[in-house]
């Protein structure tokens, strides 16, 4: 019985997949070094800036597209995608008035109005939109403090040499096959610093959105946490219905210099594919931070799409006594498949890492944990808690588990817990008997189950976070 | 309020219930005993609607309505609650957050405005008392990590809390000590009103000595093929079930 239900509660369709007709300024298809240049012209960049991404390009022809991630799909190809895109804006935009109103309903469609959202929780927004930031809020309360909040072109026309300082340096540029197309290609993202001693005063955001076909996206993002600062970031993304697959390569570089904090937090729904499995976004997604002494470095994610998804989000612990941790919620259903997790690496000493994980598998999908934690030979008294739980809806989905653990130091505490469980047709029931019925009963168990990591998002995203839960999982009941 | 008639039911292709009759109106109790494997919680689980147990004949009639054409959820907005035997546990939801839901849910499916907030904390207060439950039971995960008598108490809260019409308490007696049994007999008497009518289903007299029944059924074998007053559950527990298996053989 509960097979049946939950496969018409799993089936229903992406909420989100609706384009908008704006106009666009496209490069044609294809990778080479002048569109590189190109690229770094119209963005009216730098010399070092292009000389870096030309760097990166010529390391990333050498590479080769990784096999390891426990997911199968046909290798994007890469002279097919065409890497620029921005919507075109006649001038500088002063105001939200100023915004084309298509793009404007747009946001209102995703339930997330600008308006509203500066009015009621003060969140500041530096929006991107196929690679070219068009609103950027709350400057003058941020310039207050000295932080900077700002598009990653911005930031490399208005702050160079801070960019220039720290890019790379979480994530060099060959560290991996998409980190380098990126570093090549990245259009833009988000900048942020937040000055020594400063907290800053709301939470940080800013939404992605995938809008013109075959686009690439490759969005670079950088947060500077200067010492003994504090900065909440959240990160979330929707993306339009495609038939073509969607190539997604970010890197989130976080940096926490001694005595720092950031808490970093993502809500990912790119489109996941139709009910056969075509289209959807790949989703190969390099992101880690640094910690000095005493940092802390907190990433949560709830990531309900993509077709294709490896992403892991990692920790350097660098500094004595800094601390890093992973709140995950990975949904994959359909003929969606992920292989996400985090690398926790422990280089000084007294370093502490958390790990919660939660996969829940419907569908006809694969959903991989895949974690290291490396504890160094200097890094005496690590600790470690990792928590890996796999949730299975229905018996056509896979879960599978994949801990790494590297300990050089005889001191090192390490403890790793799994469970995989299946929503029972026992629960089902019993919500049924007390007036519940079963579409709710599996948001419910779902939004219990992942209670641990919901509760590590700020208010505001939790909202949306598990409405996006029950809307992956949603659908008519018969 | 329920007119059970010649119900028959199967567990896959194994015949349990034979024909049921039974008549319960409001304000009477109704104990139904007997040994294992006569079909009591195939009863329970057929009144509450669960699907593994497919009707073959009969009828169940609720308040004039053909209860077998709803589903489990819309039985429950209709006022029939079920005290399950072995209550499960849904980790991370706490037993607040699940009756409030539920109660919220039930009103839904009539048509209702959900409860206010303040009148929903006072009937926790209220019912958690009654049941002598400390307060942290409602933060707690439902059932999760619960003795076995927590759960038990947990499921007349719930009871307490939705305010059945039809009440069909399975095993409720089964792993809880005597104090419990004192506490959670005591709740469901004085939750017990004219208008409102509870089926206790249980193997011993123990629990009636605590919740007086009006009428005594005897299962066995699918069929209920004794009725009395109070007076049959101490025949049973005098003479034991082999005599009602000799008088059926």
């Amino acid at each position: 019985m509960s097979d049946e239900i939950l496969d018409e509660i799993t089936a229903s369709d992406y909420k989100y997949g609706f384009t908008t007709a704006i106009e666009s300024d496209t490069v044609p298809p294809g990778l080479n070094e002048d569109v590189i240049r190109l690229i770094s012209e119209k963005k009216n960049e730098p010399q070092w800036m292009l000389d870096w991404r030309l760097d990166a390009y010529k390391t990333w022809l050498e590479m080769e597209e990784p096999e390891w991630p426990n997911v199968t799909y046909t290798k994007p190809d890469f002279q097919a995608v065409s890497y620029y895109s921005a919507p075109k804006q006649k001038k500088e935009l002063g105001s939200l008035d100023e915004v084309d109103p298509e793009l404007l309903r747009t946001f209102e469609r995703l339930g997330i109005s600008l308006d509203e959202q500066k009015r009621l929780s003060g969140v500041a927004m530096d929006v991107v939109v196929d690679s070219v930031s068009v609103a950027t809020t709350f400057k003058k309360t941020l310039a207050e403090k000295g932080i900077i909040f700002c598009s990653m072109s911005e930031a490399i026309q208005e702050h160079s040499e801070l960019v220039r300082k720290h890019l790379g340096t979480v994530v060099p540029k060959r560290d991996n096959f998409y980190a380098a197309l990126n570093s090549a290609v990245f259009t833009d993202g988000s900048f942020c610093y937040i000055p020594k001693g400063v907290r800053c005063p709301m939470e940080l955001s800013t939404y992605f959105r995938i809008n013109e076909a075959n686009t690439g996206q490759f969005e670079r993002t950088l947060v500077i946490a200067d010492q003994g600062s504090y900065v909440s970031y959240l990160e979330g993304c929707t993306a339009p219905s495609r038939d073509e697959n969607q190539l997604h390569a970010a890197v989130v570089e976080l940096v926490a210099m001694d005595d720092a904090e950031i808490k970093y937090s993502t809500v990912q729904n790119w489109y996941p594919g139709d009910a056969d499995g075509k289209g959807g976004v790949f989703n190969f997604v390099t992101k880690r931070g640094i910690c000095e002494r005493n940092a802390k470095i907190s990433w949560t994610q709830v990531e309900t799409g993509s077709a294709v998804t490896w992403k892991y989000p990692s920790c350097i612990l660098k500094g004595d006594n800094s601390i890093g941790e992973f709140y995950s919620v990975a949904v994959t259903n359909k003929y969606q498949q992920a292989d996400t997790g985090t690398k926790m690496i422990h280089l000084g000493k007294n370093t502490k890492s958390t790990i919660i994980s939660k996969g829940i598998s419907a569908g006809k999908s694969h959903n991989s944990y895949r974690g290291l934690v490396r504890v160094g030979a200097r890094a005496e008294n690590a600790r470690n808690f990792s928590q890996c739980d796999s949730l299975l809806m229905g018996d056509q989905c896979g879960a599978h588990t994949f801990p790494y653990i590297e300990a050089q130091h005889p001191t090192a505490q390490i403890e790793h817990e799994a469970t995989t469980s299946k929503i029972g047709e026992d629960q089902i029931f019993y919500c049924n008997q007390r007036g519940i019925g079963t579409e709710e009963a599996i948001a419910l168990i779902v939004n219990g189950y992942c209670k641990d990591v919901l509760n590590q998002l700020p208010m505001e995203f939790a909202v949306e976070a598990q409405k996006l839960l029950e809307i992956s999982l949603e659908g008519s009941v018969g | 309020m329920i007119k059970i008639n010649n119900l028959q039911a199967r567990v896959e292709d194994k015949e349990i219930l034979k024909g049921i009759n039974l008549e319960i109106n409001p304000g009477e109790i109704h104990a139904i005993m007997g040994p294992n494997g006569s079909g009591k919680s195939t009863l329970s689980n057929v009144i509450a609607g669960r699907e593994d147990y497919e009707v073959t004949g009969g009828s169940i009639d609720f308040e004039g309505e053909d209860l077998l054409d709803l589903n489990p959820e819309e039985r429950a907005h209709k006022g029939i609650f079920l005290s399950f035997q072995y209550p499960v546990e849904i980790p991370g939801v706490t037993v607040s957050n699940f009756i409030k839901t539920a109660i919220n849910e039930s009103r839904k499916g009539r048509g209702e405005e959900p409860m206010e907030a303040r009148e929903m904390l006072a009937k926790m207060r209220e019912k958690t008392a009654l049941l002598e439950m400390d307060k942290s039971y409602l933060s707690r995960s439902l059932n999760e990590g619960f003795s076995g008598g927590e759960k038990k108490r947990n499921e007349i809260f719930q009871m307490a809390m939705l305010e059945p019409k039809l009440a069909i308490l399975d095993e409720t007696d089964s792993g809880l000590d005597i104090d419990a049994l004192r506490i959670v007999a005591g709740g469901v008497n004085k939750l017990r009103t004219a208008d409102n009518a509870v089926m206790v289903i249980t193997h011993y007299q123990r629990l009636l000595d605590y919740i007086k029944p009006d009428f005594v059924h005897v299962l066995y074998n699918g069929r209920i093929v004794k009725s009395g007053g109070p007076e049959l559950a101490h025949e049973l527990e005098e003479k034991g079930y082999d005599w009602i298996k000799a008088e059926n053989a």
